[in-house]
This record gives C-alpha cells, sequence and structure tokens, in this order.
C-alpha cells in the first residue's frame, strides 16, 4: 500500500491532487472484516483499477463510496475535504455516481422515467426534454439509446450504458463500475472498456471494479490490488506502462495471491489404463429440454474424467439432468452394469450417481438453511442424521465441521446460512456434498464457472482427486483449456448430439474446433 | 325480468356496493404499486364503517361521518406504516392481525355503547345534479348521487393521472419495483411508502363510512363482511390500473346487489345462492385472468438500506 504523498509523486506535475481518496478506511461486519484499513487515491483523467478475487472486500469499498454504509474507522476525502458520505443522493451531490454490479433501473419504467426519477412529486416530468438532453449527451459519447423504451426490454449492456449516462448527467466527476463486465456479453464488455476510455478523456475519474486480469490491464492506468480486505499494492500508470503486459500480469497475479500461487502452466493429465466401464450411457433421447437430446452413446470408465466440450447450449444442460434423473429421458443408463435409467433421482444417487449442477443457488442448495443442512439435502430423514424422523444436531454438526475443514470452506460456522457465502464457498459445500460417501460416478456440470482464479484451482484438484480416487468423472465444461487439463477423452456435444469423441493429447484442440464446426455432415 | 325497474335497481345496487370496493380497490392498489401489501384493508374498512357511523351519529353529519371514517381508516394504516413500512415486519402477518384487532374492538366498542341496539341515522340525501337528474332512467342511473360517489369516481381520473404524469407516479412505481433504484435517486422509499399506506387507510376507511353511513345507516360489527379481501383481489387484478378496479367494483357489486334486484323483479331464487355470487365471481375472475395478474417486484418486502 501506498502512502497518499508517495502516490501524489508518482503523478504526473500537472495532476492535482485526487479526486476521491480513501484514508485507512475499515469496515467490519458480524464475523468478517471486509475492509481493513484501505487507503487508495483516485484521480482525474484515470480508469482505477480495483482488482481482488470474490470476497476481498471491493463491493464493500464500494458501498462506502456510494454512500450506503460508513466506515467504521477511517474516512473518505473528496478534493482534499474530509466528508462523511450518508446516502446515495448525498454521494450524488458529492460528484460520485456510482453503476452497480445489478442494475438500478426501475424495470417497469421508461428510460426517461428512471431519469427524473426523484424529481419534486407535485411536478410533472419534463420528458421531452429529458428526453432531448439523453439524446444529446449519448451522442457525444457514441452511445445508442431510446429514451422511451421501457427499460424491462433493453439488454444488460444497454441498461448499463443508460446507468452511466445517468450518472454522468447528474454531473458525476468519480463514476463508479462495479463488476460493471460481470453480465455482458464479450462484445458488450469490449465497448464498455473503450467507452471507458473516452470519458477519461474528458477528465473524469473512473473506478472501475473487477475481479478479471485481462480487463484490468486492457483498461486500467492505476490497478490497486485488494486481499482479504486489505491494501495488497498498488501500480501506478508509469509503472504499468513500463512494463510489458506478461510482467505486469504476474506481478498483479503475485499481489493477489500472495506469491504461493504463481501462474504455473497446469500439467496435462498423465496418460493412464482405463479401468472398468462404470458409467455406461446407450440411444439416450431426452425431448423436453429446450434443446433435444438425440441417441447419445458413450462410456465412462472408472478413474477415468470423461470431458464433454461444446459451446454453451447445445444439450449440455439436458444431458446432465436426463442421467441425473431430474428430467425423463429414453434410452439405456447403467452405472456398473446396473440399468439406472429407470429411478428417480434419489434412486440414482443412492446407486452411486453424483451430480454437481451449476445452477449452484437455484437448484444445488437452498440459500436461507445452514450450511450444516445443505451438506445433507439430499438425504434429508436418512440415519443417523435423522431418528426416526427427529433431528440428530450432533450427528450434523459433527458432519458438518469435518467438511468444512476436508474441502476448507470459509464460512462463520456451520450454522451460516449458505447464501450468504461466496460463489467459490458455495461451490465447495456442493462438491463436499457430491464427494463424499459411496460416488461410483460424477457429473461436473460446468464447475468452475463464475469462480476467481484461487477456487477454479481448487474445484480442478477436487476433480483430479476423485478420478484419482477411482471415480468415473463425466466433465461438461464450456471451458476448452480446463478439459485439455483435465480430461482424458472428450467428447463433443453440437445440438444434443455427440459429434465425436478425441483422445486427449498433442492435436486434441484441433480435432475438438474440428468437430465442433462440422455442422450437419457428422 | 329485464325491465327498466330492474336494471335501473341493479345498477344503483351496484354503485351503492360497488363504491366502498372502488375506494378501498383504488388504495389497495396505491399501496401495492408501492410495494406494501396491505392485507389489514379490511380491518381499514371496518374500522371507517365503525368511525363513520359513530361520528355521523354524534354530529348529525354525513360529512363529518366520512372525515370520521376515513380518519379511522389512516389510523389503522398507521399501524401498518409503523410495524411494516418502517419496522419491516411481515406485511402479511400484520395485516391480519390488524383486522382480527378492528373486527374484535369495534364490536366491543359498539356493545359496550349501545348494548344490542343498532340505532339508525337519517336517510342521506343525495347530490341532484340539477338539470341532468330530471333525464328519465339515466337521470336516477348516473346525476342522483351521495357525493362520494362523484368524488371515488373522479379519484379513478385522478390516480391515473398521477400513475402516468406525475413524478410521484415514477416514484411510487420504484418503491414496489425497485426500492432501492428510488433510494439511489434520493427520494426517502419509508416516506413514500408510508405516504401510501396511509392514504390506502384514508380511502378504504372512506369507503366503510360509505357502508354505513350512505348504504346501510347503522353499524352492525363485522359489517365489512369480506370487502376488504375482494378489493384485495381487484387491485391485484387490475394490475395497476385504475379503470380496470371501477369496471371491476361495478361488477362485483352488481353481484353484491342482484338479491335487491331480483327481489324487485320479483324473481324468486333462494338468498343464499344469491349471496354467493360475489365469491363465485371472484374465482371465476381468478380463473381467467389471475394468471396474468403481475406484481411489483417488491411487493411484500421490506426496505433496507444497502440490504440484499
Amino acid at each position: 500500500m501506498q502512502a497518499p504523498v508517495g502516490a501524489m509523486a508518482d503523478a504526473p506535475s500537472a495532476t492535482p491532487g485526487p479526486v476521491v481518496a480513501l484514508k485507512g478506511v475499515t469496515k467490519r461486519f458480524p464475523g468478517v472484516i471486509a475492509n481493513n484499513n484501505v487507503s487508495a487515491g483516485i484521480y482525474a483523467g484515470e480508469v482505477h483499477v480495483l482488482l481482488g478475487e470474490n470476497g476481498a472486500g471491493k463491493s464493500t469499498l464500494v458501498g462506502m463510496l456510494s454512500g450506503l454504509q460508513q466506515p467504521d474507522e477511517g474516512h473518505i476525502e473528496i478534493g482534499a475535504k474530509r466528508v462523511t458520505v450518508t446516502s446515495p443522493r448525498h454521494a450524488l451531490s458529492l460528484g460520485i455516481g456510482t453503476v452497480f454490479q445489478h442494475s438500478m433501473l426501475v424495470p417497469s419504467l421508461s428510460v426517461v422515467d428512471n431519469f427524473t426519477l426523484g424529481g419534486a412529486w407535485w411536478k410533472r416530468p419534463d420528458r421531452e426534454g429529458q428526453a432531448a438532453r439523453i439524446l444529446e449527451t449519448a451522442a457525444r459519447l457514441g452511445l445508442r439509446v431510446d429514451p422511451f423504451a421501457l427499460v424491462a426490454t433493453l439488454s444488460l449492456g444497454e441498461r448499463q450504458q443508460v446507468e452511466i449516462l445517468r450518472a454522468l448527467m447528474r454531473g458525476s466527476r468519480c463514476l463508479i463500475l462495479d463488476e460493471a463486465t460481470a453480465m455482458l456479453t464479450p462484445q458488450e464488455a469490449v465497448s464498455l472498456g473503450e467507452l471507458m476510455r473516452r470519458l477519461v478523456t474528458e477528465g473524469l475519474a473512473i473506478i472501475f471494479i473487477t475481479h478479471k486480469l485481462n480487463e484490468a490491464l486492457a483498461y486500467g492506468d492505476r490497478i490497486s490490488v485488494l486481499r482479504l480486505g486489505k491494501n495488497a499494492g498498488e501500480i501506478g500508470p508509469e509503472e504499468l506502462r513500463a512494463h510489458t503486459d506478461a510482467e505486469n500480469t504476474a506481478r498483479i497475479i503475485a499481489l493477489m495471491f500472495g506469491s504461493a500461487a504463481g501462474q504455473g502452466e497446469a500439467a496435462m493429465r498423465e496418460p493412464r489404463a482405463p479401468g472398468p466401464v462404470v458409467l455406461e450411457v446407450a440411444g439416450l433421447t431426452a425431448g423436453s429440454g429446450r434443446i433435444p437430446l438425440e441417441n447419445m452413446t458413450f462410456a465412462v470408465h472408472q478413474g477415468e474424467i470423461f470431458g464433454i466440450a461444446g459451446i454453451d447450449g447445445n444439450g449440455q444442460k439436458e444431458l446432465a439432468e436426463a442421467l441425473s434423473g431430474q428430467v425423463p429421458s429414453r434410452g439405456s443408463v447403467r452405472l456398473n452394469g446396473r440399468e439406472i435409467g429407470a429411478l428417480t433421482v434419489g434412486g440414482r444417487r443412492a446407486a452411486g450417481l453424483r451430480y454437481v449442477t451449476d445452477d449452484r443457488l437455484g437448484e444445488g442448495t437452498v440459500a436461507t438453511f445452514p450450511v450444516a443442512v445443505n451438506f445433507l439435502l439430499k438425504e434429508i430423514g436418512s440415519s443417523p442424521f435423522w431418528k426416526k424422523g427427529v433431528e440428530n444436531p450432533q450427528a450434523i454438526r459433527a458432519q458438518a465441521e469435518d467438511h468444512v475443514k476436508a474441502f476448507d470452506i470459509r464460512t462463520p460456522g456451520v450454522q451460516t446460512p449458505v447464501g450468504k457465502l461466496s460463489g467459490g464457498n458455495i461451490q465447495k459445500v456442493l462438491l463436499a456434498r457430491e464427494l463424499t460417501g459411496a460416488a461410483e460416478a460424477v457429473i461436473f456440470a460446468k464447475p468452475t464457472y463464475g469462480l476467481d482464479v484461487q477456487n477454479i484451482r481448487a474445484t480442478r484438484a477436487r476433480i483430479r482427486e476423485a478420478a484419482a480416487a477411482g471415480k468415473a468423472v463425466l466433465l461438461i465444461s464450456t471451458d476448452l483449456d480446463e478439459l485439455l487439463e483435465l480430461a482424458d477423452r472428450i467428447a463433443v456435444i453440437d445440438r444434443g448430439r455427440i459429434r465425436g469423441i478425441v483422445e486427449n493429447g498433442p492435436g486434441a484442440r484441433d480435432a475438438i474446433g474440428r468437430l465442433m464446426s462440422a455442422g450437419d455432415s457428422a | 325480468m329485464f325491465t327498466e325497474t330492474f336494471l335501473i335497481t341493479l345498477f344503483l345496487g351496484a354503485v351503492m356496493a360497488g363504491i366502498p370496493l372502488l375506494l378501498a380497490g383504488l388504495g389497495e392498489q396505491l399501496s401495492e404499486k408501492a410495494g406494501v401489501l396491505n392485507i389489514g384493508l379490511e380491518g381499514m374498512i371496518l374500522a371507517g364503517a365503525y368511525a363513520g357511523f359513530l361520528t355521523a351519529w354524534a354530529s348529525g353529519s354525513s360529512a363529518v361521518g366520512f372525515a370520521g371514517g376515513a380518519g379511522a381508516g389512516a389510523l389503522v394504516a398507521s399501524l401498518m406504516v409503523v410495524f411494516c413500512v418502517i419496522l419491516g415486519l411481515n406485511q402479511i402477518v400484520i395485516g391480519i392481525a390488524l383486522t382480527l384487532l378492528v373486527q374484535g374492538l369495534t364490536a366491543l366498542l359498539h356493545f359496550v355503547q349501545f348494548s344490542r341496539s343498532y340505532p339508525r341515522l337519517d336517510g342521506m340525501q343525495s347530490w341532484r345534479i340539477p338539470g341532468l337528474a330530471e333525464i328519465p332512467i339515466l337521470g336516477p342511473m348516473f346525476f342522483s348521487h351521495n357525493p362520494v360517489v362523484y368524488l371515488a369516481v373522479i379519484l379513478v381520473a385522478v390516480f391515473a393521472w398521477i400513475y402516468r404524469m406525475t413524478h410521484l407516479g415514477s416514484a411510487l412505481q420504484a418503491a414496489g419495483d425497485k426500492p432501492a433504484a428510488l433510494d439511489a435517486a434520493g427520494v426517502d422509499v419509508i416516506r413514500t411508502r408510508a405516504l401510501a399506506v396511509l392514504t390506502t387507510g384514508a380511502l378504504a376507511g372512506l369507503g366503510g363510512a360509505f357502508m354505513s353511513v350512505a348504504v346501510a345507516g347503522v353499524f352492525i360489527p363485522f359489517m365489512s363482511h369480506g370487502n376488504g379481501f375482494i378489493a384485495i383481489v381487484l387491485a391485484m387484478l387490475a394490475r395497476g390500473r385504475p379503470l380496470w378496479v371501477l369496471g371491476g367494483a361495478l361488477l362485483f357489486g352488481a353481484s353484491l346487489s342482484m338479491t335487491t334486484a331480483l327481489q324487485v323483479a320479483g324473481v324468486n331464487v333462494p338468498v343464499d345462492v344469491i349471496q354467493m355470487l360475489p365469491f363465485a365471481m371472484v374465482m371465476l375472475v381468478l380463473l381467467v385472468a389471475g394468471r396474468k395478474a403481475s406484481l411489483p417486484a417488491a411487493l411484500g418486502e421490506s426496505f433496507e438500506r444497502g440490504a440484499r
């Protein structure tokens, strides 16, 4: 963490002090210190990236700058004057405009009504005048916005542009973009980056919060790294320009994860002799999903990781649900030679088939239930955790504490509702539930989707462990690099069909690419 | 059967029975728009009926009665504001509790004061609009009513205008759909919701006073008789459109007043069957239109800044 004085010395001589500065800000929540003595300076004409993994305290920092929360210790300075930001409105009047990760527009109102929200209530909104101003500002920034469109009809990227526009038109000098690219398509993310660059040339200060390294390097002038709620370091504009992207990347990774977790090239999986067939799927056909599955046939051996590659939305979800028994299907599914295609979800689980869903908070866990109960979600009522229908709290607690330790789940306690944990920790809860006990075959659906680097690593290690322990692993992923790193064999799925199966090894990437683009001829 | 007398009786009955529904329904719509599911509506109507009757009886003026009814409704609503809007307690639980409280309290107070007698108010005078009221058929149907009837109909237009054309309308919509956005825009969500709920209480109370003072001329314990719940259904089905509340209120009012109209027409149908009509109507309408009902996203959720 650099002292603000040092930071000022770094800045070009023409630049005055920071527009907004955080001075030793600390914020505590029950059980956690979200921010611990964080300092940072935000300068006009700069995109200041706040980088950190999930749970590093980025959102809390935004909350304090935008007036949703007040720091417990330390303070915020605006134009070198100490201020207490009491409310979002106060933040706006101080020139801090925030675009939150989740849209803050009212979906049932038009764009222009969202802009006029907050006017004196007895007055009629000046819709025409406001619309003209919106169009004028949008044109200046190279954005296209229909002021009379209902917000609910806009895409997420368009909504974000509207929010940026609104923040600017209310006179923000410092714009905060909280995880702004998380919900965007890649194209939308790129145009957001370009917009940020245009805005800073107009003299605006931007705080861009992200956990994506490449975005930080592509759009940032100054990068601050947060780790476990503390400043882990800051890289100023000169330093950033003086080094290559690769050098900066290495430096940032070291800051984000400590020196222990370098960007070591993941070794490809050792080839191994396949064991006996564990999971055998033949002629699997299912018509109830969005993408009908047609005549899928494959087998997964003991100790093997069998990858399913393909562009998202080509039947991956449907395949996982058909195998786990969540949707009806025809054809044969055998586990260790036993036909399980006619069994219910519970029956298949009892037979040893496990499914780690990608919908972690939807079908994976019940957000309001404690962590301890979520471990047992698929076994409610079974002994020894329930005796004759009566809960046995000691057994549940003991098992939960074992899991928390074994899977390194960061939670204030086993009675904490699972919804309060970060995405990575929720995934660990799921893994703990599905990988323990008598698992024979495990289906992973996009297991690292939406996780940060460290949790991705931990999850991949678990998948490897599962295979090493002799389980048959079906790994459905849209990340080809992940499959090439983990899988023994990789099948390509396209519009509900298996287009081909490739042995992982040199040349696998090309072969998979060809199968993906083969189209209907296959 | 469909004689002139029958139709006029039915229409007038629909108006008399429909006005409390209309007022309460408009109020409920306002609350729901702002994100508060006001289950206490039944209690607010009943409080208005009791207080309206009492003040009208004591003062001898129906206008005072209406004001008293509205005030009592708002008073009950203020409890709703304290518990649900400010303290953020469960809206359904508090709403039911308020209804039960008012039911018991009004019955008790009425018993203490009047024992088992039910004093009557003098007949209500209506406002005959000069000239127009003399037109045959249309005159008695449209231009010879209690002032509250005209007020209620005017309110339909006023609310429609507020929702579409004013900042207040946008603010209410935001309070129900995305309160955090309203907060970020610098409007106090709690205050907006409190305003909506208090207005709801006043309107429901006025509706109750209309029942006891203008229609029945007497207060009978539990006389609101499910009107509040019908009004909640109306408001939900109307999906934010005041004109739909008017249509629905007249429809339900007509089925409520069917008994009288049929008796006037000399048709002999068991009373029980006819009294069942409005509730059968509710179910029918729910079956037909209920599936399309869309409610504000944050309906029933309390607002706390920065909470996720």
